[in-house]
């Protein structure tokens, strides 16, 4: 037992060597992501200078690190620019060097990039920018931008984010498509530039106002006259149109034709699509427009809707007949239709994949290959008398010898095809207490009790009460031995659920009293006077909406409205570092399951990806269209989901930032995620009360669960992945039968090619139990490592 | 604000508004400004209260609280609020001249609160507590009623839901009565409450003028006893005493005949002896006790009819034994005096009459009945021992669970035996192991016959007994099926089963009281020494003597007697025929009844043993529910 472990090292050196030798890179490799937030700072410059400055920008800049980068080298530009092209393909089409037209948005932004160092006077700089993202000598005029003009030189950059050496993780950062379309975004926000409210200007063109009514109700009398194979995917078509055609008039200033276009037809809308609705509905002037941030996802995101070729050319020889040119701009302009071969799809179809705030996900953003396979579990060397005898120091209980190392040896020989290699990304190596903590994890697993549909887990509620201040968040240990709460009031509050109480270290004095060399050094160092069951730690200052323990248990991290995120020591119960960089709310933040690493997300809309030891995300994962409300991490630690209330969960590889799936269907903001012990599957709950199953593998929607009546805040499966376990804010936990969700599955190559999925209404069946709180909503749900659920929750009187 | 999610049409600031606003800081503004201004801070209200909504989400509450509003407007970039971060609810005033509405804002003394000498306690800490909430996915397993009723203080919920519980029980909607009737009998938490049901059950007294609210008492009572989560413990006396009160005393709603206290006399017998049924071992002689007071009823003829009605109707739904035991003696004496009344023919007799009718009509059932289990039993200790004899279980928990001779219900009761939940009964073991006696059953028969004639409507005939239970067991074993997750074992029967085996060997005479606390010897010795002593003397000579002691110690001749009796009852034993619709209309009294003898061949005689093998194993052994099964309603079936 090293002392150092213990002690009040701040930083978990844990990478081991590799991360030492490389440290001196570190610093010159981490360019690229200072000059990222350089391009940032330069852009808002521009919404600077334009005049209005909207507060949000303001802090965006005093955010960014002001060590580097500013006065930086034009080559470095160059190269931010070229990286995010590069990604941006790699987020939305298929493979990183298939070039792909970049999306409109982002050569808008490129624009408005090169217009500002016009402007600037930095001719070279423009120029080098010109050339690497592939722009026409004259792309500065504003009317050309919209087209949809595909930039081949976009892809120029893609080829660099392959081949990513394992260890050039940590000094590598690349930002994915949207990230640059972000900046924008926010930018856009207060500003009245003409060069990037350009991308307003899309609605400026436009015919007859009074004639919008007409266009639209011949498109539905159309479309409710074909046949009904044909009507039900064309009709996805009215809520895009819908829409952008009430933005347009309300863009030209046409107040009143809106107000009446939008009594009008609202009503024939999907019911899934009623909340962004009502936020349209109350929007009604052009100056509105501006800051609505729903709206400017409207217009820098194209709606993809997935159509078969027959509908489409149905619609199109139907638009053309009528010389219908104002819906086809729209569509031209701010629809991506997924033309496919093969049947129409029906209805129920439609309805399941659809509900995003950006329509469905193009076919290509889910064929990425996912390595979904787990990764190898680490030998366990150690002489096993030793072992035990550790044991037996730390936990002061004896311990039988056991033959479990043959059969853990045995498990974990086999390569699994699907699993990532096991240096994909470096992986902190496991310290000699983790390897105890194995240990103790393979004794649990062996008493762990079989669940299945005819046994059903046993449930123990821990309820917070007198939780006046508002909890918000819990999490428990995998060891199940603490519970953590994150409170409205800032606080967030460890308890011990074993009758080891908890601890502080000595203080530095102390310490140098003791004998660091007796056996027992780890006892000796812990202050008894400070035991307690609860430990308070205060540093927040605002509601703490995340919390989320390190598998070794000795750190905590807790993301907070004040729009950071703190690592706290469970040794000293004080923090240790404060991870700036969000500037919004954080929602959500997450352990990796081997440590080190951790995932946020939070209003802002992107995630990042940190590494305990660096005060600076290492990997920005930027595309949702809203917040992200929760972050999960991977089981093999290579991925990273996010739900988001744009209604669809992204999945992203933590090797090169890209984002390899999009998962469409939910018809709410989602709050919950869980991925299935093996890796396959993830489950996905929203605020519309259903769960959501996948498959990652294949990019598949492969169940939905329904019967929960309100948010679902919490998923779990159980440690063998038999049981899903869903916790809502409508007071129950429900059980239901993951194992049959996932045997009864079919995913024949067709339905893997189309992606069109075919789920039958089966949650009556998957359901295995419905079980009621005491007007306690469910928070958070855990299974023990014997399959005991625990759910906990506060008591609201 | 919050309100601006739910609704479409959102809350308008008008131009008004606007301009008062404006006047109040010394600005002027014109129709027009103000217009635009208006609709602004329309549109910029409600986008703040949309991403207000958002932090309540994360806050993982369904109320919209002023900080999350504070909270949006300061990612906005605009001055939070201040003051309105209380949690009570902000009073909303209008002046009405001026039309003009604002929030109370009351001026606070704060030197006052300052030298406040009630100093606000501070909230309690927050902690956690776990509980197990479900063992294996199944049911809440907290344990229940571990503090003593009466230590444990109620909580608020608690007391909130005896409130409702009670007003809606004793309310006027039915349907609400349900519902509370329905949670009564199914909520696991209750326990703490039991006492304060059980006094307001016990005001039965107070409310005799209202058959409604006896009725819902009752039901109240059964939903109690039917409860699975409760203990009643000595409760059950309280309630039993309760539901003996609206058996037994002249209620006063009963003195207008058009109030049919019948029915809840009816219906509270069959709550008693469901009591006991199911609850009769938790409280020792309570047997006993109801036997005798019942018995005073019946031998006090000062007592109007339906109290003695009401006691024909509480023995015969305690089962055949105890009408055997306390109306058969006592029918020679009561019957002079029922005659007198029955042939009383003046006008001013007439309700009297007609009382007499239904008292004459529930001795007619219960004699029936008894006359029927009496042949039934006979042939059974000829049968039974082969049968139970290697499966003890049999034994033990026939007697248990179906018990010495259950009567049939009254008819009237009919429709309350439904509500009586599910039980299962092991009918035909239970039949089986009852060797209540060689009584001279032809005696009894024919002193019967003497009173009643052919109004008797038991008839013999050659049918053997599986008649009346074989058509019973295939529902029992429906009812198996349907909810094989019901049995839980319970631990009483398993203890108490070696000692039911040795009143099988020692004293099979052993009486119809069921779940008997006290062993039959103590039972002979305490209570019912009369009534043994009729029965005995009645199986030992006809009909007439009465008289002559037998002890307890020669119950051992019983085997041999009844091994006499049951080839004398032989093949062609007896079988019932129902003489006729008499049980519905018992009012009409002696009606002449058809008298049919049908010799029917004997059915194959292996059915009731191989339902006698299987009851023990599928039986469930918990508190049983019982329900009357289809055996006891043949007497019922009109021919």
């Amino acid at each position: 037992m090293n002392f150092k472990k213990a002690g009040l090292d701040s930083c978990p050196l844990t990478l081991g060597s590799t991360d030492q030798s490389e440290g001196s890179i570190l610093r010159s490799r981490w360019f690229p992501f200072f000059n990222f937030a350089h391009a940032q700072f330069i852009f808002k410059m521009a919404a600077v200078q334009g005049g209005m400055v909207d507060a949000k920008d303001e802090l965006d800049i005093k955010s960014e690190p002001p060590s580097d980068g500013f006065g930086n080298s034009n080559a470095n530009d160059g190269r931010l620019l070229s990286s995010s092209p590069g990604a941006g393909t790699g987020g939305t089409a298929t493979g990183n060097n298939k070039p792909a037209p970049g999306p409109p948005e982002e050569q808008q932004t490129l624009l408005a990039v090169l217009q500002f160092l016009k402007k600037s006077k930095l001719a070279e700089s423009a120029e080098i920018l010109r050339r690497e993202a592939g722009l026409p000598e004259d792309a500065l005029d504003p009317k050309g931008t919209d087209a949809s003009g595909s930039g081949p030189g976009l892809a120029a950059g893609s080829g660099q984010v392959d081949g990513v050496d394992a260890s050039s993780l940590l000094s590598r950062v690349t930002v994915s498509s949207s990230a640059a379309a972000q900046a924008p975004k926010k930018a856009a926000a207060g500003e009245d530039q003409p060069d990037v409210s350009v991308v307003l200007s899309a609605y400026s063109q436009q015919g007859d106002p009074s004639l919008y009514d007409a266009y639209y109700s011949g498109l539905k009398r159309f479309i409710e006259s074909v046949l009904d194979c044909h009507r039900a995917e064309l009709s996805q078509l009215f809520y895009p149109l819908f829409v952008h055609m009430y933005l347009e008039l309300v863009y030209n200033n046409n107040e009143s034709v809106a107000k009446a276009f939008f009594e009008k037809f609202s009503g024939d809308q999907e019911c899934y699509y009623e909340q962004d609705l009502r936020i349209l509905s109350s929007l009604t002037k052009k100056e509105h427009m501006k800051g609505n941030e729903t709206l400017l996802d409207f217009r820098t995101s194209k709606f993809v809707l997935r159509i078969s070729r027959d509908s489409y050319q149905l619609l199109k020889r139907h638009l053309q007949e009528r010389q219908n040119n104002q819906i086809w701009n729209i569509i031209q302009e701010h629809l991506y239709i997924d033309i496919f071969d093969g049947m129409p799809r029906s209805k129920s179809q439609i309805d399941a994949m659809s509900g995003s705030l950006a329509g469905e996900a193009r076919r290509e953003a889910n064929k990425a290959k996912v390595f979904y396979g787990l990764l190898k579990e680490p030998e366990i060397e150690l002489p096993l008398d030793d072992e035990d005898e550790e044991a037996e120091n730390e936990e002061g209980k004896p311990k039988k010898k056991k033959p479990k190392k043959d059969s853990m040896g045995s498990k974990s020989k086999k390569q699994d095809p699907n699993a990532p290699l096991q240096t994909r990304i470096p992986l902190p190596e496991l310290k000699d207490s983790d390897k105890l903590d194995k240990i103790m994890y393979m004794k649990e697993s062996t008493k762990r009790i079989r669940l299945g549909s005819d046994n059903l887990p046993s449930i123990c509620f821990y309820t917070f009460l007198n939780a006046y201040q508002g909890l918000t968040a819990v999490d428990v240990t995998d060891d199940s031995s603490l519970i953590a709460g994150g409170f409205a009031d800032s606080t967030v509050r460890v308890w011990s659920v074993t009758p080891k109480k908890l601890r502080k270290v000595k203080s530095a004095a102390d310490l140098n009293l003791i004998d660091k060399e007796s056996d027992d050094v780890l006892e000796r160092i812990m202050d008894e006077k400070t035991a307690s069951e609860l430990k308070i730690l205060y540093g927040h200052s605002g509601p703490v909406y995340g919390i989320s323990f390190s598998p070794d248990r000795n750190y905590l991290l807790s993301s907070s409205e004040d729009g950071t995120i703190r690592l706290w020591s469970l040794q000293t119960f004080t923090c240790l570092v404060g991870y700036k960089g969000h500037n919004y709310p954080v929602w959500d933040t997450q352990f990796s399951p081997y440590g080190y690493y951790f995932v946020s997300g939070g209003h802002d809309r992107v995630a990042r990806l940190w590494a305990t030891d660096h005060y600076q995300p290492l990997r920005i994962f930027a595309g949702h269209l809203a917040d992200i409300t929760c972050t999960r991490f991977h089981p093999n630690s290579n991925y990273v989901a996010t739900g988001s209330s744009d209604r669809t969960i992204r999945l992203w590889d933590v090797l090169n930032g890209n984002c390899v799936r999009i998962f469409t269907g939910h018809k709410g903001p989602i709050h919950a995620l869980a991925f299935s012990p093996n890796g396959k599957f993830l489950a996905s709950g929203a605020t519309d009360g259903r769960v959501l199953l996948w498959d990652i593998g294949h990019g598949l929607m492969v169940g939905e669960l329904k019967g929960h009546t309100d948010t679902i805040y919490s998923l779990r499966f159980s440690r063998d992945g038999e049981i899903l376990a869903s916790g809502s804010m409508d007071n129950t936990v429900r059980l239901w039968d993951a194992m049959k969700a996932f045997d009864d599955l079919e995913t024949d190559d067709f339905t893997a090619a189309t992606g069109h999925i075919h789920l039958q209404d089966n949650s009556q069946e998957l359901l295995l139990g419905t079980y009621m709180t005491k007007s306690t909503p469910v928070l958070h749900l855990h299974f023990t490592r014997r399959n005991l659920l625990l759910a906990a929750g506060a008591y609201n009187p | 604000m919050a309100a601006d999610r739910e609704e479409r049409r959102f809350a308008e600031v008008s131009r008004d508004s606007v301009k008062l606003m404006a006047e109040s800081a010394g600005l002027e503004l014109g129709d027009e400004v103000a217009a635009l201004l208006a609709e602004d801070v329309c549109y910029r209200l409600r986008e703040a209260a949309q991403s207000s909504a958002q932090f309540m989400r994360h806050a993982k509450r369904k109320k919209l609280t002023v900080d999350d509003f504070n909270k949006a407007l300061r990612w906005s970039n605009v001055e939070a609020i201040c003051g309105y971060g209380a949690q009570d609810a902000m009073l909303f005033r209008s002046v009405k001249e001026g039309e003009l509405f604002f929030v109370e804002d009351r001026d606070i003394n704060l030197i006052e609160l300052a030298l406040a000498t009630n100093i606000p306690k501070g909230c309690a800490e927050t902690m956690v507590r776990a509980n197990v909430a479900y063992l294996d996915g199944k049911g809440n397993v907290g344990p229940q009623g571990t503090v003593p009723a009466a230590v444990q203080s109620l909580s608020d919920d608690l007391l909130k839901y005896y409130q409702q519980i009670t007003r809606a029980i004793l309310g006027e909607d039915p349907h609400l009565m349900k519902v509370a009737l329905q949670d009564l009998q199914s909520n696991s938490k209750i326990a703490a409450l039991l006492p304060y049901f059980v006094y307001v059950i016990s005001g039965v007294k107070s409310v005799s003028h209202d058959l409604e609210q006896l009725n819902r008492l009752l039901h109240m009572v059964k939903s109690l006893v039917q409860n699975p989560y409760l203990y009643l413990g000595s409760y059950v006396r309280s309630l039993v005493s309760s539901v003996m009160y609206c058996i037994l005393e002249p209620l006063a709603a009963s003195i207008n005949p058009l109030n049919d206290h019948w029915t809840l006399r009816d219906y509270a017998a069959l709550l008693l002896s469901h009591i006991f049924w199911t609850h009769g071992d938790l409280v020792s002689g309570l047997y006993r006790q109801i036997l005798l007071s019942l018995q005073k009823v019946l031998s006090d003829p000062v007592r109007p009819l339906c109290s003695h009605y009401g006691a024909v109707v509480g023995l015969h739904a305690l089962g055949w034994k105890a009408v055997e035991r306390v109306l058969f003696p006592h029918l020679p004496a009561y019957w002079a005096n029922l005659q007198a009344v029955l042939d009383d023919y003046s006008v001013s007799n007439a309700q009297v009459k007609a009382d007499g009718h239904k008292v004459y009509g529930a001795i007619l059932v219960a004699v029936e009945r008894l006359l029927k289990m009496k042949a039934l039993s006979l042939p059974q200790p000829a049968e039974g021992c082969s049968s139970s004899q290697p499966g003890c279980l049999a034994g033990p928990m026939g007697y248990r669970v179906s018990s010495p001779g259950l009567s049939p219900p009254p008819e009237p009761l009919a429709e309350a035996g439904l509500g009586i939940a599910s039980h299962l009964q092991a009918g035909g073991a239970g039949c089986q192991w009852e060797e209540w006696s060689p009584v001279p059953l032809p005696a009894m028969y024919s002193e019967l016959y003497s009173f009643f004639g052919d109004s008797l409507a038991v008839r013999f005939s050659t049918e053997q007994s599986f008649g009346g239970f074989s058509p019973c067991t295939p529902s029992h074993f429906r009812e198996t099926r349907k909810e094989p997750l019901g049995h839980v074992s319970n631990p009483d029967t398993t203890r108490k089963m070696p000692q039911l085996t040795a009143n099988l060997n020692i004293s099979p005479r052993q009486d119809g009281s069921p779940r008997t606390d006290p062993p039959p010897p103590s039972l002979a010795a305490t209570g019912s020494v009369r009534s043994l002593a009729r029965s005995s003397m009645q199986r030992s000579r006809a009909s007439s003597s009465r008289s002559g002691q037998r002890s307890i110690g020669l119950s051992r001749d019983v085997f041999p007697k009844a091994r006499f009796t049951s080839p004398h009852s032989g093949p062609p034993t007896f079988s019932f025929v129902i003489g006729g619709r008499q049980m519905g209309r018992r009012c009409q009294g002696r009606r002449p009844f058809q008298t049919i003898f049908v010799p029917t061949p004997p059915p194959p005689v292996v059915l009731p043993r191989v339902y006698t093998h299987k009851l023990p194993v599928i039986g469930r052994v918990c508190k049983p529910l019982r329900r009357w099964t289809r055996s006891h309603y043949s007497l019922h079936l009109p021919l």
